[in-house]
């Protein structure tokens, strides 16, 4: 007799690649604005960032309707915390109230597959990678989604220091400047969008710098 | 003013029907510290008067943001007054989180006015001891209201609650009618001079008082101390160069206390006659 199987499932992957890079005074985030099910296109114009906080972005793939359900929740919780500080929060406070957010569903989590950037209090780029119930971790960059297996050995080439065990000691962020990251960012989506079928459309780069926060646009493959 | 045999408890009615407990915490409302309200169509502006317990110590905070179209002035029990605003918030989280729009602030005050009538209902509560006043705007314009420890709620032009805010109602009364079409810089000279009527006779300054605005286009904020020191300096210079008899006229409405102010170290305001 075998074990009953379900017949509908609560998840959906709607596909997509996120990455961020960060940078000595800078963090660029950057993903695909490709939303899929299955072997079909929903949309070809979804955004996956969202706005944090003043210096704190977020980029998630997975199932949208999950990732909303967190965007709004950190939303909310940055609100109440404005009101109790009277600042907004820092990116480290936001990447620990993200960890336990997700933790909170560790038994019916949230699909979503997240990647945190922005500037830390000294206004050092910095980057949080995620898996979906919440464990975390400070690196210099990261991808997440469909094309993570294409994207993330690429960047290991071209941005991974040498083992923390030598010295001198080297800084987890890279020593690229904004325009060489950016540059790197969008060669990465090219390449993915070429062999991933989730990954495409469009690329969303989102860069955050001690001016602000901008937004930038680059076309990627159709098909 | 002794009414003691049935001001024991909330629950308890006195033969003329009222509620003396609750009478008692609009008491506690008139003791506070003046804040002031006015609004035109646009925008809404509150103001009140920073009172600090020894020179030693921060005065308290009476102004508090509520969402980015509503904000709040409390005068009376201040901690009641933190609670309320707590409340206030959560209610205006909640609401944006499920409907993603602002919370209407009518929809706020009614419920405001709900929870404080609850504490007239129950035995084992006390009414809160603050009042409130409430500046917001929504799809239906700019709005001030007044929440009551005893649960009624009112919409106004203009108020003032507080401890001698009827001067400032009196300044208010005689100058609303023109508020609705005013622009947003007079509105905030408006309320500066209206809190001028409470302090009868204190220096004006930017120290002694905090004001607060929210608009179309302009999310609810309190004002920097820079800023409202300004805008105290213009029309102080006005009033010198008026002369005695305007600035005279103008402080009519603080006639009243006019007998108290033999000491007035205000530099623009001339000094009182009897």
């Amino acid at each position: 007799m075998t074990k009953q199987q379900a017949n509908w499932s609560p998840y959906d992957n709607n596909g997509g690649s996120c990455v961020a890079i960060a940078g000595a005074d800078y963090c660029v985030i950057a993903a695909d604005t490709r939303m899929s099910t299955g072997y079909n296109i929903l949309t070809r114009e979804y955004s996956k960032i969202c706005k944090l906080a003043d210096k704190c972005v977020m980029a998630s793939s997975g199932f949208q309707a999950d990732v909303k359900a967190l965007q709004k929740q950190l939303a909310a919780r940055h609100l109440i915390y404005q009101h109790q500080h009277n600042k907004q929060m820092s990116c480290p406070a936001m990447a620990q109230l993200l960890s336990n957010t997700l933790y909170y569903k560790r038994f019916f989590p949230y699909y979503s597959f997240n990647v945190l950037g922005g500037l830390d209090n000294e206004g050092k780029g910095c980057v949080f990678t995620y898996d979906a119930v919440g464990s975390y971790e400070k690196v210099g960059y990261s991808s997440q989604g469909s094309g993570s297996t294409l994207i993330t050995p690429f960047l290991d080439n071209q941005l991974k220091s040498p083992s923390p065990l030598l010295l001198p000691v080297q800084d987890a962020v890279t020593p690229l400047v904004e325009a060489e990251a950016i540059d790197l960012i969008k060669t990465v989506f090219a390449s993915a969008s070429e062999r991933d079928i989730y990954t495409g459309d469009k690329l969303e780069i989102v860069v955050v710098n001690a001016d602000g926060i901008r937004r930038e646009y680059m076309e990627l493959r159709k098909d | 003013m002794f009414r003691n045999q049935y001001d024991t408890d909330v629950t308890t009615w006195s033969p003329a029907g009222r509620l003396f407990q609750v009478e008692y915490a609009m008491e506690a409302v008139k003791q506070g510290s003046a804040a002031i309200g006015l609004r035109s169509k646009t925008h809404v502006v509150l103001g009140c008067v920073n009172k600090a317990n020894s020179e030693l110590s921060s005065h308290q905070k009476k102004i508090f943001k509520v969402d980015d179209h509503i904000g709040v002035a409390i005068a009376g029990l201040t901690a009641d007054g933190r609670v309320l605003s707590r409340y206030m918030r959560n209610e205006c989280i909640n609401y944006s989180f499920t409907y993603e729009s602002p919370l209407p602030v009518g929809r706020l005050v009614v419920q405001l006015a709900d929870k404080a009538q609850v504490c007239t209902q129950r035995s084992w509560k006390r009414p809160y001891g603050v009042g409130l006043l409430v500046a917001g705007l929504d799809e239906s314009g700019a709005h001030l209201y007044y929440n009551c420890p005893s649960g009624n709620y009112f919409e106004y032009q203009a108020f003032a609650i507080g401890s001698r805010s009827q001067a400032a109602k009196t300044y208010l009364e005689r100058r609303f009618e023109n508020f609705t079409d005013s622009s947003r810089d007079d509105l905030v000279k408006d309320a500066i001079m209206a809190i001028r009527e409470t302090l009868q006779g204190e220096t004006l300054k930017s120290s002694i008082c905090t004001i607060a605005v929210v608009g179309v286009g302009e999310p609810f904020h309190i004002l920097d101390q820079g800023t409202v020191q300004q805008i105290i300096d213009t029309f102080e210079i006005v009033a010198e160069q008026e002369g005695p008899d305007a600035a005279i006229g103008q402080e009519a409405a603080a006639e009243g206390a006019a007998a108290d102010q033999g000491g007035s170290t205000d530099e623009g305001v001339a000094p009182m006659e009897s």
